[in-house]
Parts: structure tokens; sequence; C-alpha cells
């Protein structure tokens, strides 16, 4: 009997299994055939373990010797703000509360759509899945674990999952001219405030009545921006700590700089080679990690969906950001390169405070996140305000996700993150919040707390009265 | 040339792709279409024959450019039904 049971509770403490049972679950109630269940499910789980592996050589390969290089080159912290990398690091040791606040996390979104005036369904997933691996982490510091901790997690995702698609679909429904379907991406709060930031100029000429090369648009491959901005980063900081005499160092004071010291190789690596083919590799890495999370979601979203939309009458499914490129591909473009200037004047602030006020850590400006939320803050500021609007709001938002990050930063290191950090709005604010709070009130208050947070919109809703017809919620 | 195999794609090949994945779906079911494998995946695997068809939004037409007009559909909305039923029934009656 003791054999059975210790059977059971590894399959439901080992992570890759738990996700596959959820997209099993998913595919049943779906009532799909047994072979698309077979293969659904086993695809999920391979998905999970291509994940775990990818995880393993972006940090063997490229990562723990960037921290290290940058460590010696600058004697500060570097830190690259992308969320595969970080996810991938915490799954390890957090995937079992991921997977259970990921599923528990859905239902609530089905539940707050279906009872409050929120009727957003986030079909994101795998911004789902970094999201709730995120709060699985800052609960756990505020030492709860087990089904607390899921509860937490589950109402805070939940929460999230309902209200950045509401707080975006102010000035998206303008963008898109329908208020039925809503941009589900946790950057929302940060192009909610790119959208105030143009508002000042309504009426401004808009960022598609002007001509402007569209050549970036190759930088929307990940693979492609990844390793340009690696093998950028990975030049200049092994330069300047070859400059400061690397090379010469005494070994055994670093445990990854075994290819670029030439220990125990057999043959010379010249440095370049060695920081360009670093740069490429951490590419590769976020590249095998992204195969595993869409095997991930590939299968739990459409049966989220279908479950959602059979249970919520009249529910608005949120999409990912892309869909609003679309509508403004000029301010696609501006909207990155605003934000991603945002992102290097961030970090020079961050540089003057680190070396003039107190310590903190340096986020570098990651083409990825500058590219995909960068531009849509671009397309939420020209929404309200033309170009002026694009290019401030981007500008905002470039300064806020690197300000973000480097506060959220001392979260994660009480956890030993220190190379990697996510790098999306909400993430940050969320982490902000919700990490410090568990430090604050820690165990059962920071859990009740949260179960507050989550019924607040469906109390509001009960209590509040309606708005006359047709002004219904963020109508 | 058959269609067997329809790959969607989109920058990192995980929310948007999958979006129009599920729309795809429920339209070759609504054009009595079956058999057809449908993928997501990001543009760096947009590559001749890798699918029969690709389906892309229009800001990322720069990436099928190597793929011939008949294997392509490129959508203005990603998200509209209608018009990317419209595409796929032209493709699938041409075959």
């Amino acid at each position: 009997m003791d054999a059975v049971l210790d059977f059971i509770v590894n399959i439901l403490s080992t992570p890759a299994i738990l996700v596959g049972l959820l997209s099993l679950l998913g595919l049943v109630l779906q009532k799909k055939p047994v072979e698309d269940v077979v293969s659904g499910t086993i695809k999920t789980i391979v998905g999970f373990l291509v994940l775990s592996a990818g995880a393993a050589f972006l940090q063997s390969g490229s990562l723990l010797a960037f921290g290290e290089v940058f460590n010696y080159a600058f004697n500060m912290q570097g830190v690259v703000p992308n969320n595969e990398a970080v996810v991938s690091m915490a799954l390890s040791d957090f995937g079992q509360a991921s997977a259970v606040i990921m599923c528990l996390g859905m239902v609530l979104n089905i539940v707050l759509a279906r009872f409050s005036r929120l009727p957003y369904i986030f079909l994101t997933g795998h911004h789902t899945l970094y999201m709730a691996c995120m709060l699985a982490v800052v609960f756990s510091i505020g030492g709860l674990t087990g089904w607390p901790l899921y509860i937490a997690g589950a109402c805070v995702l939940g929460l999230i999952m309902a209200v950045s698609p509401a707080l975006c679909q102010f000035t998206f429904k303008k963008v898109t001219k329908t208020d039925s379907i809503a941009l589900g991406h946790f950057g929302g709060i940060g192009y909610f405030i790119a959208g105030l930031c143009g508002k000042p100029f309504k009426g401004s000429k808009s960022t598609e009545d002007i001509n402007f090369p569209k050549r970036l648009v190759f930088l929307r491959d990940t693979v492609v921006s990844i390793s340009i901005t690696m093998m950028i980063f990975f030049v200049i900081v092994t330069g300047v700590a070859v400059g400061r005499g690397i090379l010469s160092a005494d070994p055994s004071q670093f445990s990854n700089l075994n290819e670029l010291l030439n220990v125990g190789t057999e043959t010379h690596t010249n440095w370049l080679v060695w920081a360009l083919t670093s740069g490429m590799s951490f590419a590769g890495g976020v590249y095998i990690i992204l195969s595993g999370v869409r095997l991930v979601v590939g299968e739990i979203v459409p049966a989220f969906k279908g479950i959602a939309t059979k249970l919520v009458p009249g529910a608005i499914p949120a999409i990912d950001c892309p869909v609003a490129f679309p509508y403004a591909p000029n301010a696609v473009i501006i909207g990155f390169l605003v934000s991603f200037v945002g992102g290097i004047v961030g970090l020079a602030i961050l540089g003057v405070i680190n070396a003039a006020i107190v310590p903190v850590a340096l986020i570098l400006p990651g083409v990825v996140p500058h590219f995909f939320c960068g531009a849509t803050a671009g397309v939420f500021g020209n929404a309200e305000g033309g170009l002026k609007g694009c290019m401030l709001g981007a500008f905002v938002h470039g300064l806020l996700i690197t300000f973000l990050p480097a506060i959220c930063m001392p979260v994660f290191t009480q956890l030993g993150f220190t190379s990697a950090t996510f790098s999306d709005f909400d993430f940050s604010i969320l982490g902000i919040c919700f990490g410090n709070l568990a430090n604050i009130i820690p165990g059962w208050p920071i859990l009740v707390v949260t179960v507050a947070c989550f019924l607040a919109p469906i109390v509001y809703a009960l209590v509040a009265p309606k708005k006359p017809a047709g002004g219904e919620t963020a109508n | 040339m058959a269609i067997n195999k329809i790959m969607c794609a989109c920058g990192s090949g995980l929310g948007s792709s999958l979006m129009v994945q599920m729309n795809i779906d429920d339209v070759l079911t609504e054009l009595g279409v079956s058999g057809v494998q449908v993928e997501h995946s990001t543009i760096s695997d947009v590559q001749p024959g890798a699918a029969d068809l690709f389906v892309i939004g229009r800001d990322l037409e720069a990436f099928v450019n190597g793929i011939p007009d008949e294997q392509k559909v490129v959508l203005v909305n990603i998200v509209d039904k209608d018009e990317l039923r419209g595409k796929l029934k032209e493709k699938f009656d041409a075959q």
C-alpha cells in the first residue's frame, strides 16, 4: 500500500507529469478522441523535459559565464532581462508549485470572468506559465508551502489574467476599433501607462502618416535578435574583462570560464570567438526553451479556451501582443527604437545610482522585451496621441522596464537568481508588490491578502450598482 | 499540390501563431476538411518544405519571401476568422 501511495505522491510531485495531467484533463473535457489525448499528453510532458534541457544548456553554455565575466569586468551584478532564462532556472525548484498554480489560476480566471465585470480570458499560455512560476517563487519567500502557496499564487494569477487585459482595453479598443478581442500580455500595465502618456497629444499626427523604413522587422525573429544583443554584450563585457587581465587571472576563482581561460581544453580559444559563440549559445538555449514551452502550452491553451468560452457567456479572448502590430506597423518600429533608447538611458541612470548612491543591479537592455513590449507600448501611445504619444509612451515604457526589474531584483536575489530576471512590466510590478509584502507579512496574512484581492472584483460586481446598458465594465 | 500540413508562424512561435492555429482548426472543421496537420512555430522555422502551406500576419510578410505564393496565406488581421476562411478556402479549392 505504501508503495502505491509513494508512487502517486511521486507522480504528483513530478512537474513534467503534472503538466501532462493538466493537458490530459483538458483534452478529456473537450471529448477528444483517444489518440489525440495520448499524443497531446505525451507532447506536453516531453515539452516540459525539453524546457529543462534548454535551461541546463542556457546556464552552462553562457548565462553563468556571463555573470562571472561581468562581475570581473565591472565589479557589479549585470542582469539579462529574459523571461525564458529565469523561468527555466526557477522551474527546477518550483516546477510542481508552478504547475499547480497555473492550473488553479486558469480556473480562477474563468471564475472571475464569469462573476465579475472583467470578462477577459487570458490566452497567452506561456505568460500564464511564467507568471505562475514567478508567483511560486515570490510566495515561497513569504514562507508559504503546499496548498496555501498554491492558493495565494492562483488568486493573484487569476486576478492579473483578468485585470491586465482590462487595463489595456481602454486604449486597445481604440487600436482595434472593436471590443470583441483584448490584449493578453503581461506587459499590460506598462501599455496602459504608455496609453496615458499619449493622451496629452490627442489629435497629433499618426505614426502611420509618415514614411518609415521597415527593414528592422528582421528583429522580430527572436533567435536573430537575441543572438545579436547577446553577442554585443558578450564582446563588450569580455573585452573589458580581458583588458583588466582576466586571461591571466587565477582560473580557480571562476567555476564557469574553463573554455575562455583554456583550462582543461585541448584547443586554444580566442576570447573574441568565445564571446561570439557564447552570445549565440544564449540564443540557442532560449530557442530550446521556447520549443519546450510551445509543446507545453500548445495543448493546454486550446483546452482552456474551449472550456472558458462554454462557461462564460460574452467572454472576451485576450491575445498575445503581436496581435496589435498589423494595426500600426510604423508605431511598432518607432516604439521599439524609442523603448530601446529608454532602456539605454535607464541603464546609464542605474550605473550612476550604483556608483554614487546605493548598489543596484544593472539591467541590460534586452532586444526581445524592448521589441515586443516597446512596440506594443508604441502602438498604444500612437492610438492615443499619434507620433508624439508613441515616442513618449515607448520611452517611458523603456525606462520603466529597466528600473522596475532593478527594484525587483533583491526579491529574486534572496533565492539565488542573480544573472537573469523577468523582463516584462507586470512581472516586475507584481514581484515588487507581493515580494516585499511577503517579506513584511509572511505566512497566513499574505494568503488572506491575496484571497481578498481576488474576491474584490467579484464583491464589487455584486454590490455596486450596474451602469446603464452598454456602459458595463470596461466597455 | 495536396495540402497535408499547415504551419502558422509568429515571432517567438508561442502566442499569436497558436491563436491562428486554433482558428484554422475551427475553419477546417467548418469547411469539412479533415486529416490536415496544423502546427505553429517561429518564423525561423518557415522554410520551403517544412509545410505545404504557411499562414502568417501581414507584418511578417518579409519572412515568407522565399515561399511561392500558392503555398502561403498572409493575413491582414490575424484574428479575423472570415478573412482566414476566405483565404484558406481559396487554397483548398485550388488544390
